[in-house]
């Protein structure tokens, strides 16, 4: 089952993918997903992110792999839905997508072994992890400057049942900018795998139903810029689409 | 007005008083890894499972042995603010709160400090009073009866204002959120045990002990 959020007609609904692909809410309605405002699928806890957790991106930024993960927290205003608008500050130099294969956190769990960790995940959906590369300064690195701005952080469309999802640990991961394939990985290749950071993460703060937990990103970062539309996909969860653009168009008055 | 609860994410800043930047020193926030004194707020997220109240017993994680107790002030937001001026900044705060910020020691403000900062319980915070005015309040902390820190908002880098407005211009901060003004550098550390007890004057105390970590 593959769960979102939209709001339609001037309320919130909980929606469901119907077969033929489109948007099903609960009364039977079908509408295009073009037609819908989307909302992420859950409304977020605790959003944590995962820097270097991937070996060859954290190659390719010339650090080495970290030894216990390199988790940092995100705040709710960061998180914006499938197809919303992305500002890219007139400032910006460098600025970043990040595919992430995001996993929801269901039921509660403290000091859970790897073994139960998986015991706790109600889903997975994906994350796109902006990150503006100028803003970079090395207190508690990376910086909510860099990683915590307004809506640089979408998520969705879909929350995918994690019984519908049998090995999160061998998905690939693709991201392409305006049809172009620009990253591609697996989350095969994640240092710390989704049930070693639920032990680590609950082995000192309680998970509660709608944490999030962005497990990082592969090789094959690019500049992006106004205009860019953002594809960022998981295999066999679903595909997030977001649009690049200038401080004139993120702060018109319309 | 509405009265205000605090609600949704806690956010904090270090490095955000001279005594502290004296503490740590220049030459060291120009070397490696720093390359620099912070030029934004240098921030870090207290989530929702690091909040307990007044009277609270907090536990020690698994393998610590004491915690910095970071006395501090809270500005609680009444509304959504993004992109604050510093005349309208302070009109967007509902009122303030203490807060004892707890962290495990760590000297290094390099990587983010998650399990250091956000273990269940490090953050025991006050209820919400009128706002009064920051510029002169002194926080005093003490350990088991013994005033260990006492530390004036005048020392403030950034002010309540211009810290809203510096962070205000990259992020919405929503209603029933908190901005912690900051804490000490190395603050004063309680161990399994400790009564500690925050207070400034108006502003009334917040009271809560240590202990050990729970097998």
């Amino acid at each position: 089952m593959k769960r979102g959020r939209i709001a339609f007609q001037g309320a919130i609904h909980q929606v469901t993918q119907a077969a033929d692909g489109r948007v099903e809410l609960a009364d039977g309605r079908l509408l295009n997903e073009t037609d819908v405002q989307w909302l992420p699928p859950v409304v977020p806890g605790a959003v944590f992110a995962l820097g270097l957790n991937y070996a060859d991106h954290a190659k390719e930024l010339a650090f080495k792999a970290p030894e216990v993960p390199l988790a940092f927290l995100k705040g709710p205003n960061t998180i914006v839905g499938h197809r919303a608008k992305t500002r890219r500050p007139a400032d910006a130099t460098y600025m970043h997508y990040e595919c992430e294969l995001a996993v929801v956190i269901g039921k509660t769990g403290k000091n859970l072994s790897k073994a139960e960790a998986m015991g706790i995940v109600a889903g997975y959906t994906v994350a796109n992890d902006y990150a503006i590369r100028d803003y970079l300064e090395n207190y508690y690195r990376p910086n909510l400057r860099v990683k915590n701005r307004d809506g640089c952080t979408p998520l969705g469309p879909w929350l995918v049942d994690a019984a519908d999802v049998p090995n999160p640990m061998a998905l690939k991961l693709t991201t392409r900018v305006n049809g172009k394939t620009t990253q591609e990985g697996t989350t095969a290749d994640m240092i710390f795998d989704i049930a070693t950071l639920i032990e680590y993460l609950s082995s000192f703060m309680t998970l509660n139903p709608g944490d999030i937990i962005l497990t990082g990103t592969p090789e094959g970062l690019a500049d992006v810029k106004a205009g860019d539309v953002i594809e960022t996909e998981v295999e066999g969860v679903c595909c997030l689409v977001n649009t690049i653009v200038d401080d004139a168009t993120y702060f018109a008055t319309v | 007005m509405i009265k205000q609860h605090v609600s949704g994410t806690v956010y904090g800043v270090v490095l955000n008083d001279h005594a502290s930047l004296r503490k740590i020193g220049s030459e060291t926030l120009e070397a490696a890894p720093y390359k620099g004194a912070p030029k934004a707020p240098a921030m870090y997220i207290k989530p929702a499972n690091t909040r307990v109240a007044c009277g609270s017993v907090v536990c020690l994680p698994a393998g610590a042995t004491a915690v910095e107790v970071g006395a501090t002030i809270g500005l609680v937001m009444g509304r959504a603010a993004g992109r604050l001026s510093r005349d309208n900044a302070l009109d967007a705060v509902a009122g303030i709160v203490l807060a004892g910020d707890l962290s495990l020691p760590h000297a290094s403000y390099y990587r983010p400090a998650i399990r250091e900062k956000c273990f269940d319980g490090s953050l025991p915070i006050g209820s919400v009073k009128p706002l009064v005015d920051l510029g002169k309040l002194v926080i005093s902390t003490e350990i088991d009866g013994k005033v260990v820190e006492q530390r004036s908002l005048a020392d403030l880098v950034r002010d309540p204002a211009q810290l809203l407005v510096d962070v205000s211009e990259f992020m919405t901060l929503g209603q029933g959120d908190v901005l912690l003004v900051g804490v000490s550098y190395m603050a004063p550390q309680a161990v399994a045990g400790s009564q500690v007890k925050i207070s400034a004057d108006g502003v009334g105390s917040l009271q809560f002990s240590i202990a050990g970590a729970q097998a």
